[in-house]
């Protein structure tokens, strides 16, 4: 069973768990973020995209102290399997669980868009079912996307293999027109040291459909489906 | 007591809202305005027996929450 973590203000949660369910055929829940642990069935967790606390202080920052996040790191350092998309992706560098942070946009737009992805790691739990350099065209909406690392992280996050997607053109190249909203490297997606913790500012559960605009958010949630051994 | 702490961004890191505001101030005729970065302030009130306890109890929080220290700096600018 996959828990959607549900924060004040998310409101991508119904959204993940219809992709996960629905579409994919997999078991999500809900589970509203007071709960003071995760079901005993919980497989992988998910954090969705929105705006928990109302984006109050920063991006994230007031989640991380939710009492579910107490069980979610638990489960995170246990090596349990942990996506964060947007929102949820803001809420685990806050708390910790990945490294670096997700400061407002250069351009201080808020952005809705489909953007290209590189796959720069295709390995399980959460980009098995891609391959290196293939290019994923999945939707960002965000206001506070810029990922930022200082320089010496950074470069420890290239050199173990940390940055999973890179904003890139239609053909692939990573460059700096193809960079949305400033973040560095043109990260799109990091995930943590061990690599079970993994967060991206882009939303594969709206491209699940041909309806959507398209179904490269698949290669990502299916991947997770896929590690831990299909959809129950 | 009272306790007035300050959060910036650490150098390096990007803000372009100091920069509009850089660039608003160039278009209001204040050409000399070089540059701009922009904070936070925040202003608390606590009960702590000492200053010395409310000073650490203001630290612990400014680390834990107020700010993020992979991308700011806080400096407890008045306590008392």
């Amino acid at each position: 069973m996959f828990a959607v973590v549900q924060f004040p203000g998310s409101n991508d949660d119904r959204d993940l768990v219809y992709a996960m369910k629905s579409v994919l055929g997999a078991d999500a829940r809900l589970v509203w973020h007071k709960e003071s642990a995760l079901p005993p069935e919980t497989r992988g967790v998910l954090l969705p995209g929105g705006f928990s606390y109302g984006d109050y202080l920063r991006a994230g920052s007031m989640a991380q102290f939710s009492p579910v996040m107490a069980d979610v790191r638990r489960f995170a350092d246990a090596g349990g399997f942990v996506l964060g998309i947007c929102n949820g992706f803001q809420v685990l560098c806050e708390s910790g669980l990945l490294p670096g942070a997700l400061v407002p946009n250069r351009n201080l737009q808020f952005i809705c868009d489909f953007v290209h992805l590189r796959v720069e790691q295709a390995a399980a739990p959460f980009t098995s079912r891609t391959r290196v350099g293939d290019v994923l065209r999945i939707p960002i909406k965000h206001r506070d996307g810029c990922y930022f690392a200082s320089e010496d992280e950074f470069r420890s996050l290239e050199e173990n293999g940390q940055i999973v997607l890179r904003y890139c053109d239609a053909k692939g190249q990573v460059t700096a027109n193809a960079n949305p909203n400033g973040a560095v490297g043109n990260t799109a997606g990091v995930r943590n040291r061990a690599g079970n913790v993994f967060g991206l500012m882009p939303h594969p559960e709206h491209a699940v459909e041909p309806a959507l605009g398209g179904t490269d958010g698949i290669a990502i949630l299916g991947s997770l489906i896929d590690a831990l051994g299909g959809a129950r | 007591m009272k306790a007035v702490i300050a959060v910036t961004l650490k150098p390096g890191v990007l803000d372009p809202q100091g920069q509009a505001i850089q660039r608003a101030c160039t278009s209001l005729g204040y050409e000399s305005i070089e540059s701009v970065r922009q904070g936070k302030r925040f202003e608390v009130e606590l009960e702590a027996a000492s200053v010395e306890e409310a000073r650490r109890l203001v630290e612990e929080i400014s680390d834990k929450l107020l700010s993020n220290p992979v991308i700011e700096n806080f400096e407890i600018e008045s306590i008392g």
